[in-house]
C-alpha cells in the first residue's frame, strides 16, 4: 500500500498543468485504465484551475485512499479565497461568476466518485475529489 | 522549417491549403493561448481553406482546453477556413460529454486522412461552381 503523498502549489496557470501531471503519474503507478485516469485528472484540472482563478492561489494535496474497501485517489484543494456564497448555484451547470462557461464546479462532481464541498464566505473554499481504482 | 522558442510547442504545417496541428501532449494555459495565435496567423498567411486539429496526444480536454479548440474553430471561419477535428480519444469524448461540453460546434473525423479528404472534396466542389 503506498502511502505517498504529493503537495502540488497552485499559483499560475502553468500549476495546473503540474497537478494534472502529478495526478496523472500517480493513476498511471495505480495501473488505473484509461476512462478512470482521464476522468479524475480532468476534474483535478478544473478544481485546481478554479483556486487560481477565483482565490488566486491555493494548495493540492494528491494521494491514495479507499473507498467502500477498493483502493481509491483523493486530491484535496484548498483556498483561502472568498468562498462560495451560494453552493447550489455555483454546482448549477451555466453558472459562472468568471468568464467561463460555468460547467468545472458541477462537471467535476459527475467525474468523480466522492465530492465534497466545503466554503466560508470570506475565508475559503476546499474541495475533495474522490474517486476508486477499479 | 522553424519553431518557436517555446520549446514545448505543436509544430503547425500547411499541405495544399490545409493547416495541420497536431496538439502535443498536455499543454498548459499560455501554450494554448500561444498555438491558438499561431494557427489564425497560419490560416492568414497562409490563406489557407481548411485545418485540421488532431488530439490524439491528448489525454485531457478540460473546460478550458476545450473553449480554445471551440474558440479556434470559431476564428477559421471568420477567416473562411473549415476547422475539423480529429482523433479523440473515447475517455477524452466521454468525460466532455459528462463535462456538458459536447462540442457540437465544431465538426469532427476519425483520423487526419478523412479530414483532408472532406476539405479537399469541398474545394474542388466551390471550383467548379
Amino acid at each position: 500500500m503506498n502511502d505517498e503523498t504529493w503537495t502540488i502549489s497552485l499559483r499560475k496557470p502553468a500549476d495546473v498543468a503540474h497537478a494534472r501531471k502529478i495526478a496523472m503519474q500517480a493513476l498511471d503507478a495505480a495501473g488505473a485504465s484509461a476512462i478512470v485516469k482521464t476522468r479524475f485528472v480532468t476534474a483535478v484540472s478544473e478544481i485546481a484551475r478554479n483556486a487560481i482563478v477565483h482565490a488566486s492561489s491555493g494548495v493540492m494535496v494528491i494521494g491514495m485512499g479507499r473507498l467502500n474497501g477498493n483502493r481509491s485517489i483523493i486530491a484535496r484543494c484548498e483556498d483561502r479565497g472568498p468562498g462560495i456564497v451560494d453552493t447550489n448555484a455555483a454546482l448549477k451547470d451555466g453558472f459562472s461568476t468568471g468568464r467561463g462557461m460555468g460547467l468545472g464546479l458541477g462537471g467535476s462532481k459527475r467525474l468523480v466518485d466522492r465530492f465534497e464541498l466545503e466554503t466560508r464566505v470570506g475565508e475559503g473554499t476546499t474541495v475533495v475529489l474522490e474517486t476508486r481504482l477499479r | 522549417m522553424s519553431f518557436s522558442a517555446d520549446l514545448g510547442s505543436s509544430p503547425i504545417v500547411t499541405i495544399t491549403g490545409c493547416v495541420i496541428v497536431a496538439i502535443r501532449d498536455d499543454l498548459d494555459d499560455s501554450a494554448v493561448m500561444t498555438l491558438q495565435n499561431q494557427l489564425v496567423d497560419e490560416i492568414a498567411r497562409k490563406n489557407a481553406h481548411g485545418v485540421i486539429i488532431d488530439i490524439s496526444a491528448l489525454e485531457i480536454v478540460d473546460t478550458f482546453t476545450g473553449r480554445m479548440l471551440a474558440a479556434m474553430a470559431e476564428m477559421s471561419k471568420v477567416l473562411n477556413a473549415r476547422t475539423i477535428l480529429v482523433g479523440m480519444r473515447p475517455a477524452v469524448a466521454m468525460t466532455l460529454v459528462e463535462l456538458g461540453m459536447t462540442l457540437s460546434e465544431i465538426e469532427t473525423a476519425l483520423n487526419a486522412d478523412k479530414a483532408m479528404m472532406m476539405i479537399s472534396a469541398e474545394r474542388d466542389r466551390a471550383r467548379r461552381e
